[in-house]
């Protein structure tokens, strides 16, 4: 049902899928995420859409192998299929009137949801840079893709392979330095990454936007796991983001809320092989 | 039948018991709690019917089941005449005969009842007896039914999403049920747990619902994967929206989000559709503490409390700002919920989380409450009594005030009016709601309700929807 139709592997840690689900092709927009499980009893994994092709009726996404369950797709090829494919979830970005200049930052697999959300604002004419951090070379994603329609492509290693030695707010800050004015900045990575970029931005004010990734179950706003406290306010992750306003975001209590299975998701990864034995038995 | 009128009843002032496994084993295990009649206590239960010429029982019951028509076969041995008379009219019997407050409804109408200390007829116990015996013994045949040529599009398919989808199947529509999960059944499969509803039973029912031609299809998020006006558009004659309640409700008290809170829903889905209850052998985690407070007395803080048991805790409180008479759990789940363990403390109002340095959840702050004047719902209104607080130590705290409908229906749906908390207006003689052609039903409209209240909502939308594409 939801073909692999393309699977290439993007540095030690993450690797590239594109899927067949039609459905979510024909409706989804920048900013908006899938869940999909692998397997009869997997998790639920939330993933942000990276790339859309209506007319193949396919999602892109990028996937960091860190825990049972993203090791679990990793091992699929294609051809295989996942279990199951819902979405588009989550409210597509909103972009605001009269942007003249956009700057994107990403960190990490970050790189793939601050694409088509670039992309679109090209399209509508918006002049877009972009940075793209990375600890090495290899963790720098996607480079060639913003190329095609950025004005700028940015990188930044934290060890000075590529691009500027340091990290994406260390060029942002340059940037910003040298008078270049952004209308807005997007950025999207790990979590004190983001809170960073809003360290660099809130005191000139640039409205920052970021794309929440909290612990999910359901992604339909039904269980309340993805709650993000933003402007003093308690938000669902899933029906109402997961773009928020990165200025007034609580990120410390996120880091904190990310934490809370640690210690399982921990010792479901050391167990993986007898689980899949189990959860195969029960199939 | 004439014969079975004059049969002379059994006059035993209580129901036949119903086995169930032992409280202090049962709240180590997800096993079911109640086992069931054999076919001899069945048989013994359904003399105790008086067959009434005016049978009360069925004016309480939301679905009309033929219930002295069924309980006379019972009486003859006749099960699968029985089971064949309760699904003319309830397409989800072995579920409602577990989880329908009976209480309130058939049984709370039977004229058995009436006398003092004396109990109604096990009539719920009957409905799972036969739905349960068909299931193991019956034969399962699959029904032939002429299309009519018609389309109609449920969403969501929970219990006002099935029985919609099963009668309209049975009259001849082109059936497609679309479902935001990977599981079918809603609340069955998410909410309630499978130590009072066996998901296998859950499963079994939607099979035979799917033999009247339903076509399931899992996760499609109606309102984002597709929304209401584009499955008009796609050919469908009707659309009928049974979205339940999931949205969960929090307090608003300091420390909610702290590590070691849960919503119940949340809870719930981790352990009953995540399977969390065998959590290392399946990936999705849920964890608790030693102590676990569950905030609320409806059904759902029954489940959660009495799952968290299950799940190893040796302390579980309920807390309820109300008395035990407000609470509005059925009395079964409160009497079962003690036998296991739970500890209540009612006229309690958790007022704080209180939080450790690292942001886990380390005591609740509850306030001490008294029963003041009559308010809007009928019941004394608790006010505080002042400067009396105290602390619970615990690292869980579970919310279970209830839950809202989605709004993901009424954001994406133009035209569609929905009260101010979010329930969908509807006719409530045809369930139809201001847009034409589409109806809603269950929690969607009411709130969170029961089961077989939705189902009813569910079975009066199908026959509506009948009425109005056939022209009748």
């Amino acid at each position: 049902m939801y073909k692999i139709v393309r699977k290439e592997t993007l540095n030690d840690a993450a690797f590239e899928m594109e899927i067949e689900a039609p459905m979510v092709a024909r409706k989804c927009e920048a900013g908006q995420f899938i869940i999909l499980r692998v397997g009869e009893d997997g998790e639920r994994i939330p993933l942000t859409i990276g790339d859309f092709d209506r007319e193949k009726g396919t999602i892109t996404i990028v996937v960091q192998a860190v825990g049972f369950s993203t090791k679990q797709l990793e091992k699929l090829e294609v051809g295989d299929e996942v279990t199951d494919f819902v979405g588009p979830l989550g409210r597509p970005t909103e972009f605001h009137d009269g942007l003249k200049r956009v700057v994107g930052v990403c960190g990490g697999i970050g790189a793939a949801p601050v694409y088509p959300q670039l992309k679109a604002l090209a399209e509508k004419g918006v002049k877009v840079d972009v940075i793209i951090g990375g600890r090495e070379a290899q963790y720098v994603l996607w480079a060639d893709k913003f190329k095609t329609f950025c004005d700028h492509v940015y990188i930044a290693t934290d060890n000075g392979e590529l691009g500027t030695k340091g990290f994406g707010t260390t060029v942002l800050q340059q940037l910003i330095d040298e008078g270049v004015k952004f209308d807005e900045v997007i950025a999207i990575g790990p979590v004190i990454m983001m809170k960073n970029v809003v360290k660099v931005t809130k005191p000139y004010n640039i409205p920052t936007s970021v794309s929440l990734n909290p612990i999910m179950v359901d992604g339909t706003g039904m269980c309340g796991c993805c709650r993000v406290t933003v402007d003093g306010q308690t938000k669902f992750a899933c029906v109402d983001g997961p773009d928020f306003d990165g200025l007034n975001v609580d990120f410390d209590e996120l880091m904190e809320r990310q934490r809370f299975f640690k210690k399982e998701e921990k010792y479901v990864d050391e167990h993986a092989d007898r689980i899949c034995d189990l959860m195969r038995g029960a199939e | 039948m004439a014969d079975a009128v004059r049969r002379k009843p059994n006059m035993a002032k209580e129901k036949v018991k119903m086995p169930e496994q032992d409280p202090n084993v049962r709240n180590r295990n997800f096993e079911e709690v109640a086992l069931g009649y054999t076919p001899e206590m069945a048989m013994e239960e359904a003399t105790r019917c008086l067959n009434c010429k005016k049978p009360f029982c069925m004016e309480g019951c939301p679905v009309n089941v033929p219930i002295p028509r069924f309980i006379e076969q019972v009486v003859a041995g006749n099960f699968e005449k029985a089971y064949e008379i309760i699904t003319e009219e309830n397409a989800l019997p072995a579920i409602t005969g577990r989880v329908c407050p009976q209480e309130n409804q058939c049984e709370g109408k039977c004229v058995r009842g009436r006398a003092k200390g004396c109990e109604s007829v096990g009539i719920g116990r009957l409905e799972r007896f036969v739905a349960d015996y068909h299931r193991e013994h019956g034969e399962h045949k699959k029904p032939h039914i002429e299309q009519n040529g018609k389309k109609v599009a449920v969403v969501g398919s929970g219990p006002a999403g099935i029985t919609c989808a099963g009668e309209l199947a049975r009259r001849g529509y082109d059936v497609h049920v679309f479902e935001a999960l990977h599981k079918t059944g809603g609340v069955l499969s998410y909410g309630i747990p499978e130590f009072r509803l066996p998901k296998t039973i859950v499963q079994a029912e939607a099979d035979v619902v799917a033999d009247y031609g339903v076509d399931f299809e899992t996760n499609v998020v109606v309102g984002r994967t597709i929304t209401v006006d584009e499955l008009e558009e796609a050919g469908y004659d009707a659309v009928f929206v049974g979205s339940g309640a999931g949205l969960p409700r929090f307090q608003g008290i300091p420390g909610e989000n702290l590590n070691g809170v849960y919503s119940a829903n949340e809870f719930l889905t981790r352990v009953n559709l995540m399977k969390g209850y065998m959590f290392p052998d399946r990936p999705t985690p849920v964890k608790i503490s030693p102590t676990v407070c569950v905030v609320g007395a409806g059904n759902v803080a029954m489940d959660a409390a009495r799952t968290a048991k299950r799940l190893g805790a040796e302390n579980v409180y309920i807390v309820y700002r109300r008395s035990e008479e407000e609470a509005p759990a059925r009395k079964e789940e409160i009497h079962h919920a003690k036998e296991e363990g739970i500890q209540f403390k009612f006229l309690t109002n958790p007022i704080a989380v209180n939080g450790d340095e690292e942001g886990w959840v380390k005591s609740i702050t509850c306030q001490e409450m008294e029963l003041g004047e009559a308010d809007a719902s009928g019941r004394r209104r608790p006010v505080p009594v002042e400067g009396h607080t105290f602390d619970i130590e615990t690292g869980t705290f579970i919310v279970a005030i209830g839950q809202s409908p989605n709004p993901l229906i009424r954001q994406t749906t133009p035209g569609l009016d929905t009260q101010k908390w979010g329930g969908i207006i509807v006719n409530e003689e045809t369930m139809e709601t201001s847009r034409d052609s589409v109806y809603a039903g269950g929690d969607a409209v009411t709130g969170a309700a029961t089961v077989i209240l939705a189902m009813g909502a569910g079975k009066k939308a199908a026959i509506a929807i009948d009425e109005k594409l056939s022209g009748k």
